[in-house]
């Protein structure tokens, strides 16, 4: 297993311990890819079975069709799913919740990002180490107090009270911050020195700098961490489920689902139907930015 | 209230701004202010970035870590929180509670039993199809990489409904196909009804969605390694195995440590699996794990102070994890 080879055209020790030996490529590559793509498929086989149980008819799926093809594929339970349990809104709320929790923790990560890269400052290191902490928290153990700290704050403002998107675009920002920052820090640090040189030359302040010259910079290091906020925050369920109790118009994707599930009477075509509409946004989003995520992740980890 | 912290604290840094002309390499009124820029101290300047993201931080982090601890030492129930019954402070009380009741213990093994296993497990997928990866054709590897993203980006609400669909015991393929293959005890059997097998089945699907983060960090980690160190080691006559072990395995270290780390945490903090696909925490509660206990506690049960001292072991648990985390990384020399 710790066989590891950088460069793929050169043979590695066979799992038989022939250390010196060296075979064919030929056959053992053969062998690796029809490996891994048995694999691929055994990986993508829930989300392609997802697709399919969305699309059969809801006949075939009560006589439990197990055939992985469908002869007469419908739109009946996307119908179902959109029409009868309006999950148009449900998607809508998830799309400004997500949206808005991306726009707000990013912006303020990036400042914050910032701060910590191109500064020296006597608190630096005990932020980012406060900051790495922070990403720790179990934030599911903080449901009870941000249960009463919303219900007290949606006194104050009714817009994020319990019930309210607010309340859920508020908690998100504040869990996505510390992992925000600490992706866009490497981001903001491999911007070179001179270059902020040079546009102090120029006669920028600090923060036209940062405006106008490190953000664009920045800017796919910034995609890619805008993209975890997006996806923790449309995958959210407890936070869901705790703080939009009674206000059925505000509820999200996620519980909007869970509403299908009925003890030993469950409407698996509308699950799946419903589960494929929240899936391919995140899908398209993860994919489309996969490249920039692996160097952003590299680059979080190496720091 | 918090929502606006934020906003009020960025006017400060707005105020400062107006005073540069639009044009890049206009005028140099900055003069000599703009030469001890860049990476020297300068007072208050990095504390106006910080102080948005900060605030936020404390109101929603800080503050409820605090009122977490606080809320675990009352004796805080329905009554308590419609103003019915006067708030009780009853110190340790709620934790004695738990220590005393043998459930709790069931539960924190339930947990670290099962995040273990899936650590372990995740790992293994991970790191085994990152060296399968280096030798593959390009377009295989691809093909891996862009359904392992799939799989790591299907939400988890819905990475669960298709997990149980597929485990149905009567409409599930996996059945079907049990059955149709001559196993017929396999008809209508449930595979959330043992505890065992129910955890296995929420591990599985937890498996298939973290293995990802473990497979793509792992490559980058191979991928980082210079080609000319291992050609290096090759023309000194080392074997494969010698440099696997003596060079890629040591550089590789604290890649796999933060993967280590992270799945750790991740899965010892699994709400939403365990809670939807055994439907809150299996028959008499045999699936519970820690999140979802300390979550039946409070808002089923309405034992807010309860639920909370589990919210406060939980964090301690992970805070002892970071600790160590922390401690490996200054090992290692990684410089924050």
């Amino acid at each position: 297993m710790t066989a590891v080879d950088v460069s793929p055209r050169n043979s590695l020790p066979s799992a038989a311990g022939t250390p010196q030996k060296f075979r064919k490529n030929g056959r053992r590559r053969f062998g690796a890819d029809a490996a891994a793509l048995a694999i691929a498929l055994g990986v993508a086989f829930p989300l392609f079975w997802m697709v399919l149980s969305a699309l059969k008819p809801k006949t075939a799926l009560d006589a439990g069709d197990a055939a992985p093809f469908t002869l007469e594929p419908s739109l009946e339970s996307f119908g179902r799913v959109l029409a009868v349990n309006n999950f148009g809104q449900y998607f809508m709320n998830s799309v400004i919740v997500a949206l808005a929790v991306v726009v707000i923790s990013t912006v303020l990560a990036f400042l914050a990002a910032v701060a910590l890269t191109r500064y020296n400052f006597k608190m630096r290191t005990k932020l980012l180490i406060i900051i790495l902490v922070s990403q720790m928290v179990p934030v599911e153990a903080l449901t009870i107090p941000l249960f009463f700290l919303l219900r007290n704050a949606g006194e104050a403002i009714p817009l994020v009270g319990l019930n309210q998107l607010g309340s859920l675009v508020l908690v998100h920002v504040g869990f996505s911050i510390p992992f925000a920052i600490w992706m866009l820090r490497g981001f903001v640090a491999a911007v070179p020195v001179e270059i902020e040189e040079a546009a102090r030359l120029d006669g920028a302040s600090s923060f036209r700098f940062v405006r106008s010259i490190l953000f664009p910079l920045v800017a796919p290091g910034v995609v890619a961490c805008s993209v975890f906020s997006f996806i923790s925050t449309w995958n959210d369920f407890l936070f869901a489920k705790t703080f939009i109790i009674s206000a059925q118009e505000n509820q999200t994707l996620p519980m909007a689902l869970l509403t299908f599930f009925k003890p030993d009477q469950n409407d698996w075509g509308a699950i799946m139907a419903g589960s494929v509409i929240m899936t391919i946004p995140v899908l398209i989003f993860f994919i489309a930015v996969q490249r920039k995520l692996v160097s952003g992740l590299a680059g979080a980890v190496k720091g | 209230m918090t929502a606006l912290a934020p906003l009020q604290a960025e006017s400060p840094r707005g105020k400062g701004t107006p005073s540069i002309s639009p044009r890049p390499g206009g005028t140099q009124t900055a003069g000599n202010k703009a030469r001890r820029r860049s990476k020297v101290k300068r007072g208050l300047e990095p504390w106006l970035y910080l102080a948005p993201a900060f605030i936020v931080l404390i109101a929603l982090l800080g503050y409820p870590i605090f009122q977490l601890v606080n809320v675990s030492l009352y004796d805080y129930r329905q009554a308590q929180v419609s103003g019915k019954a006067p708030l009780r402070f009853t110190g340790l009380e709620n934790y004695q509670k738990l220590f005393a009741d043998p459930q709790f213990w069931t539960v924190l093994g339930n947990t670290v039993l099962f995040a273990a296993a899936c650590v372990v497990l995740t790992l293994l997928v991970g790191s085994s199809l990152a060296v399968l990866a280096t030798r593959l054709r390009p377009w295989v590897r691809s093909t891996l990489f862009v359904v392992s993203l799939g799989a790591w980006a299907t939400p988890a609400v819905t990475g669960s409904a298709v997990w149980l669909f597929l485990f149905d015991p009567t409409l599930g393929l996996v059945n079907k196909t049990l059955v149709s293959v001559g196993l017929s005890e396999f008809a209508g059997h449930s595979w959330t009804y043992d505890k065992w097998s129910g955890f296995g089945l929420v591990a599985s699907e937890v498996v298939w969605c973290s293995f990802p983060f473990v497979l793509v960090t792992v490559y980058a980690g191979i991928q980082a390694i210079p080609t000319e160190v291992i050609e290096a080691a090759r023309i000194d006559g080392a074997t494969m195995p010698r440099i696997a072990g003596s060079i890629m395995l040591p550089m590789l270290r604290p890649i796999v440590i933060v993967v280590t780390i992270q799945s750790i945490i991740w899965n010892f903090k699994i709400f939403s699996q365990i809670y939807i696909m055994t439907n809150g925490g299996g028959i008499a509660g045999q699936n519970l794990v820690l999140n979802v206990y300390g979550y039946q506690q409070a808002f089923a049960a309405s034992l807010y102070g309860l639920g909370s001292a589990l919210g406060v072991i939980m964090t301690a648990l992970l805070m002892v994890i970071t600790l160590v985390y922390l401690r490996i990384l200054k090992r290692t020399g990684e410089a924050l």
